[in-house]
């Protein structure tokens, strides 16, 4: 059993500056929770504050039912998974591995034992009596890997691990990471800015911004309900289009009005809740760009074609953006690559009302 | 494209043979090696006249006999070796050397992480204090340390007769001498070591010492473990060039004791300056101020290859 739970911490450092400003978080034993944000958002602090490696200003950290705010990183018994590895260099892989069971004095079988089953797991028995400047960046990332696993640690703590790492072996790695989680399910904190890893990694997300959380769920949930507008645009890729815009109301049905020539119906179902926002002037819809797509030839609920002359056609394989202007902001779509998506020449699009997201702009929130 | 022109032109110079010297002298002296020559030329021809030059004369002139005459093969060498006082200088230079490099090393090993931990701009304030006995020069620092240890009118001896103590002839027993000329050599070199092993600390990744704490590192064993094995080259180094500086000093003996009481600290450089300046018998002087050197090239030798070996290996 290895819960953390986060008590408002606070970070502060000299002249006032808050780096962390009094968040909670629970996290349950064998969770895989992720936090991210924009750089400087607090997330590698509140690692940090985990691992015992920064000092809290107030509020309480607890492992396993204990509080640790004064528990020196060594009594934790966390391990952590740092950006540039900082592995030792001048150490063999296996004598990284097994610093820590040595300094644990475990006796030297059972630290063989350990190392040879992790490096076996982490396909690196090849490069145990390497040095870390004979390995690549994958191999280096792996070795810092299995020196955490070796432990056998309460909490696994991981500092934005991939960032290091060409684009392809990212990829790889995060399923390298994700299938050692299934075979040794420890408690993990990963810190990351890519919403990309966060969404495919976590069991749930932590989204910070300017050192608060804000807003915690499975990554479908926050995908599919984002509660500010922050969380809106942070996680999906691409971005989710925002569209300042305006509520009309006629014969009892709403209207989301964009400009004067484009304007559609709002779902039903949601009729109610945006009611009273009508007249609101600082209201933006947002719509993500796999909900804006080429029109289709039959007609569906809440889905409502529109004209548009497209800006900037971007293929990508199995799916094309398409790049146009409403009322001067910039707004993308995802189209079939077969839908014939040319750019200046005008294109039918289908706009999908039954995802749509009304934020209030006065307060971030999403209505 | 670019090497497409390259290429052309290349070749449109191999068509004629004497614009092609001129171009290859032009590229000579285009050459960055060429420059890097040239810019170090001065400095070569400054060691070679006052390095280079008086070593090899200092090696030839071991070899004659007294009137510098008739060469004598190594019998400079051997006569020394079998004269009792010339065994004492070898081992006052060996205790010499080998004490005053540890205390040195030691001590500038504790005074870099006292202020490798204090921070901000007092760190800057207290590495110049600490720096000032390196930068004084020598001969007038131990003309005060003399001073200082002087019998009847030192400042030590004057405050230990304030407790009622006697006073301490410091330069006047073997060992009281011994140990002066020691603590002064310390006083003088143990900045040096703090700097280089200051910057050497410096250079030792953060995240390093982080990894060891969750890896359930003490103090003690980050520095065992860590801080140690990271400084391992920059400590080989500075031992090694301290040594053979040590090994060569002259300034300290020669104003703090001359050598005395009864030649006990006398060291190879003030010992040969004694044989060959003030009694006249150059060679057996330049055969006493060679003897460290084949001992000190080899020992160079080795700790340079293991140092380029490990730099090596740990660099990132």
């Amino acid at each position: 059993m290895s819960q953390v739970s986060i008590r408002k911490i606070v970070k502060a450092y000299e002249g006032d500056v808050q780096a962390v400003k009094g968040i909670d978080l629970e996290i349950d034993d064998h969770e895989f929770v992720v936090l991210v944000g924009p750089s400087g958002c607090g997330k590698s602090t509140t690692l940090r504050m985990i691992a015992g490696l920064e000092e809290i200003t107030s509020g309480e950290i607890w492992i396993d039912g204990d509080v640790v705010n004064d528990v020196p990183p060594r009594d934790r018994d966390i391990a952590m998974v740092f950006q540039n590895y900082a592995l030792y260099p001048h150490m063999s892989v296996f004598e990284n591995m097994a610093f820590g069971l040595k300094l644990r004095k475990l006796p030297k079988e059972e630290i063989k034992r350990r190392v040879d089953d992790a490096a076996r797991m982490l396909d690196i028995e090849m490069l145990l009596d390497r040095k870390p400047k004979a390995l690549s960046g994958g191999q280096r990332q792996r070795v810092a890997m299995g020196r955490a696993i070796v432990r056998n640690p309460k909490v696994f703590l991981f500092d934005e691990p991939l960032s290091n790492l060409d684009a392809k072996l990212r990829v790889q790695m995060r399923t390298e990471i994700k299938k050692v989680h299934q075979l040794v399910p420890t408690t993990t904190v990963y810190v990351t800015h890519d919403q990309v890893e966060a969404m495919t990694l976590a069991d749930r997300v932590v989204v910070m911004n300017h050192g608060v959380i804000e807003q915690v769920g499975a990554p479908q949930e926050l995908y599919h309900n984002p509660q500010t507008r922050f969380v809106a645009g942070f996680i999906g890729s691409p971005a989710m289009n925002f569209m300042s815009c305006r509520l009309e109301e006629a014969a009892g049905a709403l209207r989301v009005r964009l400009s004067d020539k484009l304007s559609f119906p709002v779902p039903e179902n949601r009729t109610a809740r945006y009611r009273g926002h009508v007249g609101n002037s600082s209201l933006v819809l947002g719509l993500r760009p796999e909900h804006i797509t080429e029109t289709k030839p039959h007609a569906e609920p809440n889905q409502h074609d529109f004209d548009m002359v497209i800006d900037v056609v971007e293929p990508m394989g199995m799916e094309t953006l398409v790049y146009f202007t409403i009322e001067g902001v910039a707004v993308s779509g995802r189209v079939n690559p077969s839908a014939g998506a040319i750019a200046l020449r005008p294109m039918k699009l289908r706009a999908d009302l039954s995802n749509m997201h009304l934020i209030d702009d006065s307060t971030g929130k999403v209505l | 494209m670019a090497d497409g022109s390259t290429m052309a032109i290349d070749a449109g110079t191999t068509t004629s043979p004497a614009p092609r010297r001129v171009g290859s002298l032009k590229k000579l002296a285009r050459r960055r090696s060429t420059t890097a020559l040239l810019l170090c030329a001065p400095l070569i021809l400054l060691i070679v006249c006052l390095k280079v030059y008086p070593t090899f004369y200092a090696i030839f002139l071991s070899m004659l006999d007294r009137k510098m005459e008739n060469f004598v093969g190594l019998n400079n060498f051997i006569f020394l070796l079998s004269r009792p006082s010339f065994q004492l200088v070898i081992f006052q230079s060996c205790f010499f050397a080998i004490t005053a490099v540890v205390m040195k090393a030691t001590l500038g090993f504790i005074l870099a992480h006292l202020m490798h931990n204090i921070r901000g701009k007092n760190q800057r304030i207290w590495r110049g204090l600490l720096l000032v006995p390196w930068v004084i020069p020598l001969s007038l620092s131990t003309l005060t340390w003399w001073w200082l240890f002087d019998p009847s009118y030192s400042a030590f001896n004057w405050t230990l007769s304030w407790f009622g103590l006697d006073s301490i002839p410091f330069l006047g027993t073997t060992w009281n001498a011994r140990i002066a000329v020691i603590v002064v050599n310390t006083w003088f070199g143990a900045p040096f070591f703090m700097i280089m092993y200051l910057a050497a600390l410096k250079s030792v990744p953060e995240q390093l010492y982080e990894a060891a704490a969750i890896d359930g590192a003490t103090a003690w064993q980050k520095l065992i473990y860590i801080t140690l094995p990271m400084m391992r080259n920059i400590i080989l180094i500075t031992v090694l060039y301290s040594l053979i500086v040590t090994f060569a000093d002259f300034d300290i003996v020669r104003i703090l004791t001359n050598g005395g009481p009864q030649d006990s600290t006398h060291l190879f450089a003030t010992y040969a300056f004694n044989v060959g300046i003030e009694s006249g018998n150059i060679p057996r002087g330049a055969s006493v101020s060679l003897f460290m050197f084949p001992i000190l090239a080899t020992l160079a030798f080795f700790v340079l290859r293991d140092v380029l070996k490990r730099s090596k290996e740990i660099s990132t």
